[in-house]
């Protein structure tokens, strides 16, 4: 027993430290695309019908295999499939050449502009005097040179791959908890069913240990934003875990989703800290006034901090898992680019790894969505929070 | 690196529809959804504690019944302790009556035995004397029908009688 735990321990940090190693070169890999700004997605497309059996990511990269392919070119580049598929894209890739295009909107001092993302046929071709350059929409002169300041004036909010993720997700939340409701409204006063059976302990979950525990007597005017934000959260890295569409993109490892929602959590705060809650900021009860000098602009910088935080833990844990997943998929072509057998052989591990690594990600999808709950809910707290006694805490 | 940095259009988009799905899920979903948690949760307390007086209640009516139901044994057994002691005395006093009824009677029909008894008595030696009487009569009679028998009772009594 003991032996299999030490066994497991010294496997377990060995995998780590590798898969650190890996994730560290991914990078380096990425550093170095970005200097040289080489275009070409490439590989060989040996290993495709293994990746094909796998994760969306292995989906995506049997799809950037083949578009390898149509080049006609040499290495497989590991950093920069693993970026194309934590980043947002102007299309929903499926499998091989299959991709749903989606709608682009400009507004640039050319004016406003609607067109699908067809029209750039993955970046090969311009379109209105626009150009799909590395998953950006550059305007484009006459000649085909890149014209930098109408590029400038662009305001793309064009409907990504991220953005129609969110629609879907936000359409299933309908979906499911007005569903939900109904049910609750039909039979009040029995035992939940279904997916009211699912819904309702997370529910109780958010309410008991979440809100009450956190805010306190006035934790109800916060709770319609603790349950979506939780249940977006929620969903959304669980969708991110489904390898096929409507699942698949990361939305919740992406920094403007995370922004927005830090940016909620911060705004809320604000509107209902009460003048205790400034009280403490400003200036510390209880605390000389040459101390003052020093906490107040750490407790004003806290207040930014707070919201910085929930954005940088959710964005970079779930980035971090879905570049781990797909670091090790990579393995499989990396090695599979020196051999076939290699390729094999290390597919078999990869594969073990991934299903871990995923359901390490399942608990992490719990997790953070719990966590960024937790956080917004004693930021809340703090700002209706009444000292009464403020003199005696301090 | 293209990763760290925000995409406006995300956060357009972010905006707009996370605003618009917390209104129609704060109206439509998480309002009526926790009502009714806490209307149940309401409801399942008052229940557990309704029938947790029930029980307490319960319980006195119990411990009432059964007080009531000692107390009615006792008054039972004192009632057959009562009736018992009722019947004995009744029974000692029918009997100590009987007693002396009976002595009485019997007392009076001795007297009227002794009575009768006397009575009897008195009228047999009347009937005797008067069946003597008779008798002698009759013998006599028949006895001095004859003048010889006469003389010879004369002579005889005559013998018995000394003359002194």
């Amino acid at each position: 027993m003991l032996n299999n735990i030490k066994g497991f321990r010294s496997f377990y940090t060995k995998a780590t430290a590798f898969s650190l190693a890996i994730v560290f070169s991914v990078f380096l890999a990425v550093a170095h695309e970005h200097e040289h700004k080489n275009d070409g997605a490439n590989t060989e497309d040996t290993a495709h019908a293994v990746a094909e059996a796998d994760s969306n990511h292995a989906t995506h990269a049997a799809g950037e295999a083949q578009h390898g392919e149509a080049h006609g070119t040499e290495k497989f580049d590991a950093g920069k499939m693993i970026m194309e598929h934590v980043a947002d894209a102007h299309d929903w890739h499926l499998w091989g050449h299959t991709s749903i295009p989606l709608p682009v909107i400009l507004y640039s001092s050319r004016g406003l502009a609607v067109f699908s993302s067809s029209k750039f046929e993955h970046g090969h071709a311009d379109y209105n005097g626009y150009r799909l350059e590395h998953g950006h929409i550059v305007a484009v002169n006459e000649n085909g040179s890149v014209n930098d300041e109408i590029t400038a004036s662009i305001w793309d909010i064009s409907i990504t791959k991220n953005t129609a993720s969110l629609f879907i997700s936000l359409v299933i939340m309908l979906l499911v908890f007005i569903s939900v409701a109904k049910a609750y409204t039909r039979n009040p006063n029995s035992a939940p069913k279904g997916l009211q059976a699912v819904i309702e302990p997370l529910v109780i979950f958010v309410r008991d240990d979440v809100a009450k525990a956190s805010i306190g007597p006035k934790y109800q005017k916060f709770m319609p934003f603790l349950l979506t934000v939780f249940f977006f959260i929620f969903i959304n890295n669980l969708l991110g875990l489904v390898p096929v569409f409507p699942g698949g993109a990361n939305l919740t490892g992406n920094i403007a989703i995370t922004m927005s929602l830090a940016v909620f959590t911060f705004v809320i705060t604000t509107i209902n800290g009460t003048k205790d809650y400034w009280r403490h900021i400003v200036a510390m009860p209880g605390v000389p006034a040459w101390v003052l000098v020093l906490l107040t602009p750490i407790e004003i910088l806290g207040v930014f901090l707070r919201p910085f935080v929930l954005m940088v833990r959710l964005f970079a844990n779930i980035t971090a898992g879905h570049i781990i997943a797909l670091s090790f998929f990579s393995l499989i072509f990396i090695f599979g680019e020196m051999s076939p057998v290699a390729g094999l052989g290390v597919s078999v591990f990869s594969l073990a790894f991934t299903v871990f690594m995923t359901c390490m990600e399942l608990l992490v999808a719990f997790l953070q969505a719990y966590v960024f709950t937790l956080l917004s809910a004693i930021y809340f707290g703090s700002a209706v929070e009444e000292h009464h006694h403020a003199e005696e805490h301090h | 690196m293209e990763l760290v940095k925000p995409a406006f259009g995300l956060i357009f988009w972010m905006f707009v529809s996370f605003g618009i799905i917390l209104f129609l899920l704060k109206k439509f979903a998480w309002k009526p959804i926790l009502e009714m948690l806490d209307e149940r949760e309401k409801t399942i307390s008052d229940a557990l504690n309704s029938a947790q007086k029930a029980k307490e209640e319960m319980a006195a009516l119990k411990a009432g019944n059964e007080k009531l139901l000692q107390e009615a044994r006792n008054e039972r057994d004192q009632l057959l302790k009562e009736a018992r002691d009722a019947k004995e005395t009744i029974i000692n006093e029918a009997k100590t009556k009987a007693n002396e009824e009976a002595n009485k009677l019997l007392a009076i029909a001795r007297e009227n035995i002794s009575n009768e008894k006397m009575a009897a008595i008195t009228e047999l030696k009347n009937y005797v004397a008067t069946l003597s009487i008779e008798i002698a009569e009759k013998v006599l009679k028949q006895e001095l029908a004859d003048a010889n028998k006469q003389k010879e009772l004369v002579q005889s009594l005559l013998k018995d009688t000394k003359l002194n």
